[in-house]
């Protein structure tokens, strides 16, 4: 199977955020970068695929020349080669997809299942892969949290759990299929050495489409406002475990 | 005229919150409907796109919970129109603007909407009910090719308190060390009637399964009591117990961010804080 898997670099941001002198960004000077962490579950889960079934894994991204870093970083797990669309823009949702739809429409690969990762850690616009669905004429499930398959040459499916209140959905969808995961569906492995080694030697087929007009046009970012919380320190080490117990009491939670 | 408001459960304070805010959007008139049937996703936002067009409504809103977004999404990509995810403010213009969620809700994003439909879920909680009863038309699902619907249901396979539904919740960090050293996490959390949490190092590190995780990529939890065990504070856990009504932070470094978004803190080595909390609870009281 040839599985294609769409990433995002997104800073790894820590306790606190804090944004550029625009507002357009966060400032990331002492900031590192990964891809956002459901995608990362999704090119593990599309390694494992092509281990167990054979095939190819491709990891798009669509982000600034950097991102390739990331491009490097999932192929050391096991992709064999990365489509990078490059710009140093603010893409929105409908911009990005339409640029995935061109690149899959123009790759000479045929992609059996389409992967994404739920929402960005950043945008969080939970709609991307619905419109690259939409645009190719394919079924989606979106929160899948386990991912099989019955590959019967004649009606291959892909079997997907979805988390529900209260159990698991379970979806048999046709393939082609656009399927986007969520964290948990598996532990993604740490790249090796090798891994990394061999990364370096992977084709990276790059580009700069043009970024149509914004519909969602993002003006500025803003902190939202401080929790106004002033901690009561109740003691320190052992000692504090009398007045911990006291405010328990208070909160009713004995 | 009027703004299609997509509910999914009439008895959920999130459509109602959905419905405060369509009713901020344009002159106050909206249609709330609910869609018959086994949920599909598809099939529900195609469903939505043309009750939009028939009665020529102006926008489409639904509360951000998974298929309030789902099913926008899809109307979205059928409309071909922008779609604003997690939205807390709707300013009127031409074009209006949006203040929406980003970072699981550890920033904001302004942004003009430039849309003739423009579609819209609410962030939960941001906004505040009207009051106004939820009451909506059921209508039923429109056809889609791509239409796909759950073949059956599993059951949940844990049988504890569950960590969404839990009055408190102890959770514990990188600060635990191991896999092992959750055991006295277990223990208070027992004690409390409670479930155990973690944080995403924890899950990364292989000490539990990822069905204990809060945070943006986990689970969102709002306990009564939130009892943050060497867990240092990062912006993506936060967003997964900024629900909690009050927040205890136990922490070795004094000036871990986990204390700014805390009511109660102790600073010290959480291996000794803990057993001494559990002693404490099991003394007998009055004595």
């Amino acid at each position: 199977m040839n599985v294609l898997v769409c990433v995002k670099r997104v800073p790894l941001t820590g306790g606190r955020i804090t944004l550029t002198d625009d507002q357009r960004a966060l400032s990331t000077k002492h900031l590192g970068f990964t891809v956002s962490p459901h995608e990362e579950c999704a090119v593990e889960e599309a390694v494992q695929i092509i281990e167990r079934e054979g095939g190819t894994v491709t990891v798009l991204t669509l982000g600034p020349s950097e991102a390739e870093e990331q491009l490097r970083d999932m192929m050391a797990i096991g992709a064999d080669r990365a489509i990078h669309l490059v710009s140093d823009e603010e893409w929105d949702a409908q911009g990005t997809a339409a640029a995935i739809v061109a690149a899959i429409q123009g790759d000479e690969t045929a992609h059996e299942l389409i992967l994404f990762g739920n929402e960005s850690a950043d945008a969080g616009n939970y709609q991307v892969a619905i419109r690259v669905a939409h645009a190719l004429q394919r079924p989606v499930i979106t929160g899948v949290k386990a991912l099989a398959f019955d590959l019967d040459p004649a009606h291959p499916r892909a079997i997907c759990e979805q988390e529900v209140a209260g159990g698991r959905d379970v979806y048999e969808v046709p393939l082609p299929a656009v399927v986007a995961v969520k964290e948990g569906i598996n532990l993604p492995r740490y790249p090796s050495v090798p891994g990394r080694l061999r990364a370096t030697r992977k084709p990276v087929d790059a580009s700069s489409p043009p970024r149509p007009a914004a519909q969602l046009e993002m003006v500025r970012l803003v902190l939202p406002p401080d929790s106004g919380k002033q901690v009561q320190v109740l003691g320190r080490g052992p000692e504090a475990a009398p007045a911990v117990v006291e405010i328990l009491g208070e909160l009713g939670v004995l | 005229m009027g703004v299609l408001v997509f509910v999914e459960n009439v008895e959920d304070e999130l459509a109602a919150q959905a419905l405060t805010f369509a009713r901020g959007i344009g002159d106050g008139a909206v249609a709330p409907v609910t869609i018959s049937g086994d949920y599909a996703p598809a099939a529900w936002g195609q469903t939505l796109a043309d009750i939009a067009t028939e009665r020529s409504l102006d926008a489409v809103v639904a509360a951000g919970t998974e298929r309030g977004n789902e099913v926008l999404a899809h109307a979205a990509a059928i409309l071909d129109q922008p779609f604003s995810a997690n939205t807390t403010a709707f300013t009127p213009g031409s074009p209006p603007t949006v203040t929406r969620v980003r970072w699981g809700g550890s920033l904001l994003e302004e942004a003009v909407l430039h849309a003739s439909t423009p579609l819209m879920t609410v962030a939960p909680h941001a906004v505040v009910p009207d009051g106004n009863p939820v009451a909506a038309e059921t209508v039923a699902p429109s056809h889609h090719a791509l239409a796909v619907a759950p073949t059956k249901r599993v059951g949940a396979t844990s049988t504890d308190v569950s960590l969404q539904d839990a009055p408190v919740v102890v959770s514990g960090g990188r600060g635990v060390g191991s896999a092992e050293g959750f055991a006295i996490i277990e223990e208070l959390a027992g004690l409390l009637g409670g479930a155990v949490g973690c944080s995403r190092a924890v899950t990364s590190a292989g000490w539990r399964p990822h069905t204990d995780q809060v945070g943006q990529t986990g689970t969102k939890v709002a306990p009564d009591l939130y009892i943050a065990c060497g867990i240092s504070g990062a912006t993506q856990h936060m967003a997964g117990c900024k629900g909690a009504k009050k927040l205890l932070a136990i922490n070795a470094d004094g000036e871990a961010s986990i204390f700014a978004h805390a009511d109660y803190g102790v600073i010290g080595d959480l291996h000794e804080i803990l057993p001494a909390i559990a002693a404490e609870i099991r003394k007998p009281r009055g004595a």
